[in-house]
């Protein structure tokens, strides 16, 4: 698999944000993974819209901050394991 | 339980539409005394409807739909939509009976996220057997109208003594079938497989052979079909947490509108347990004593309150203390430091012998077994 190719949520899971649990979380048949804040808001990007170097920029800008292309990519790679990202 | 631990939302509602299924499964999980409850009793549209809200109000999110077989209730479509509305990720456990292409559309349309179907063996006749009716052929239409409308693949099949030698064949149906998720769930004793314990238990060295295979597979097939094998506990030596814990996460309501913290729990003495159309389903999770009994650990034995494990498990399940041990408050007999667990041991033992353990014939689920059972 290209790992710079558009990430894009899988179409067998769900994000959703959750009132009760003040969270996003991942829904997947018969199961439920609850996000943290920042896994949330990088999911919240993989629409196949954009690389993940436009990614990264994305969040970069939106977070004001630099260097994360690492952590996005670390991220990235245990999303595409798990199949909540293709 | 202190009053500072209150416990989190019921992030799982299992709506357990109706008892009445087209099937007979020797290892059905649902209570022997099924029959008292007959289709005037269940719940109608308007009382599901307001249990569905009630509980996403709460935050329940997931949403399980089955039975019996969901399918017999006309009123299904209604009720998944509503689900979908409110934001429910909706899920259909189905022996696949009655799923004709337009119900699926139906329930496509409805916003039905995924289906689980069930089945019993890849052997038509063993199949056949097993659930007394002629089904397999069908099994095999509905696969494929569930890939046609897009859901993940997911099948399920409970494994036991009579089944798990065609473990293999079993994955390779799966394969065939398209099938993106397998799981192989060993038979759990409760209720009919209860009943039935002596047939179904699998041999140490059929479990291990069925292992042993299913490991081959999985790394034969890597991504393509994600398997789980779920290991009967009676061979462990530690219970599983049951539910991840009493009141915790789960809340089942029964086909009469009782109101649960598992399926089984119905089957414990001197705990009343409260019905939705009595009481809401915030009081019901929070407030009722049927739901507050086992939760923390003011309930448990010294045994397990003293044990460095208690964490892991709580105990157990709280139904095989009752059914193993005639106690719900002691171990779960699975444990063995738990005073029952040669129960346990003997039924192991019973099942090292070779062919079949007992002449006693199986008991299959029907509502005349039921009745006789339980009159
Ligand atoms: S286990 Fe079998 S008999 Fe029991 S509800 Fe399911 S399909 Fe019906
Ligand atoms: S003694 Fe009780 S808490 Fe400890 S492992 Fe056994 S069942 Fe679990």
């Amino acid at each position: 698999m290209n790992a710079d190719a558009n990430p894009r949520l899988s179409s067998h899971f769900r994000m959703q944000w959750e009132d009760a649990q003040q969270a996003w979380v991942l829904l997947y048949p018969e199961g439920m993974v609850k996000l943290n804040a920042s896994a949330a808001e990088i999911l919240k990007r993989c629409d196949g819209s954009r690389d993940v170097p436009a990614l990264v920029a994305d969040l970069e800008t939106a977070f004001d901050a630099t260097g994360l292309e690492p952590d996005v990519r670390a991220f990235l790679d245990m999303a595409r394991q798990q199949q909540w990202v293709a | 339980m202190t009053a500072t631990d209150r416990p989190g939302p019921p992030l799982w509602l299992l709506a357990e539409l109706t008892y009445r299924c087209p099937l007979h499964c020797a290892f059905c999980y649902n209570p022997v005394d099924f029959a008292r409850t007959s289709a005037e009793d269940e719940l109608d549209t308007e009382a599901w409807l307001r249990v569905l809200n009630e509980a996403r109000a709460l935050g329940s999110v997931q949403c399980g739909f089955s039975g019996g077989e969901p399918l017999v209730r006309d009123d299904l479509e209604v009720l998944v939509a509503e689900a979908h509305r409110l934001g429910y990720y909706t899920n259909l456990l189905t022996s696949g009976v009655g799923l004709t292409e337009d119900r699926a559309e139906a329930l496509k349309r409805a916003g039905l996220d995924h289906i689980q179907l069930s089945f019993q063996d890849t052997t038509k006749e063993l199949n056949d057997f097993l659930s007394h009716t002629r089904t397999f052929d069908l099994k095999q239409k509905v696969a494929h109208t569930i890939k046609a409308n897009g859901w993940p693949m997911v099948m399920n099949c409970v494994i036991h003594r009579l089944n798990i030698d065609h473990i293999g064949e079993i994955i390779e149906m799966a394969v065939a079938l398209g099938a993106e998720y397998l799981e192989l769930a060993n038979n759990q004793y409760y209720s009919w497989a209860l009943l039935n314990r002596d047939q179904l238990l699998p041999s140490r060295e059929q479990l291990e052979r069925a292992e042993r295979i299913t490991n081959e597979y999985r790394a034969k097939l890597g991504d393509k079909l994600r398997i789980f094998f779920v290991v009967p506990d009676y061979y462990e030596t530690r219970p599983k947490k049951c539910m991840n814990g009493w009141g915790n996460v789960f809340l089942t309501v029964t086909p009469d509108g009782t109101a649960l913290p598992c399926h089984t729990a119905k089957m414990l003495p001197g705990l009343a347990f409260p019905n939705v159309r009595e009481m809401s389903v915030g009081e019901i999770w929070y407030d009722s004593e049927g739901f507050n009994r086992y939760r923390g650990d003011g309930w448990m034995s010294d045994t397990c309150k003293t044990c460095p494990d208690k964490e892991k498990d709580l105990g157990g399940c709280r139904c095989q203390a009752f059914m193993l041990a005639g106690d719900a408050a002691a171990p779960d007999p699975v444990c063995d430091k738990s005073p029952a667990h040669q129960v346990v041991l003997d039924a192991v033992a019973r099942a090292q012998q070779p062919g079949a353990v007992t002449t006693a014939p199986l008991v299959f689920r029907d509502p005349k077994a039921s009745r006789q059972i339980a009159p």
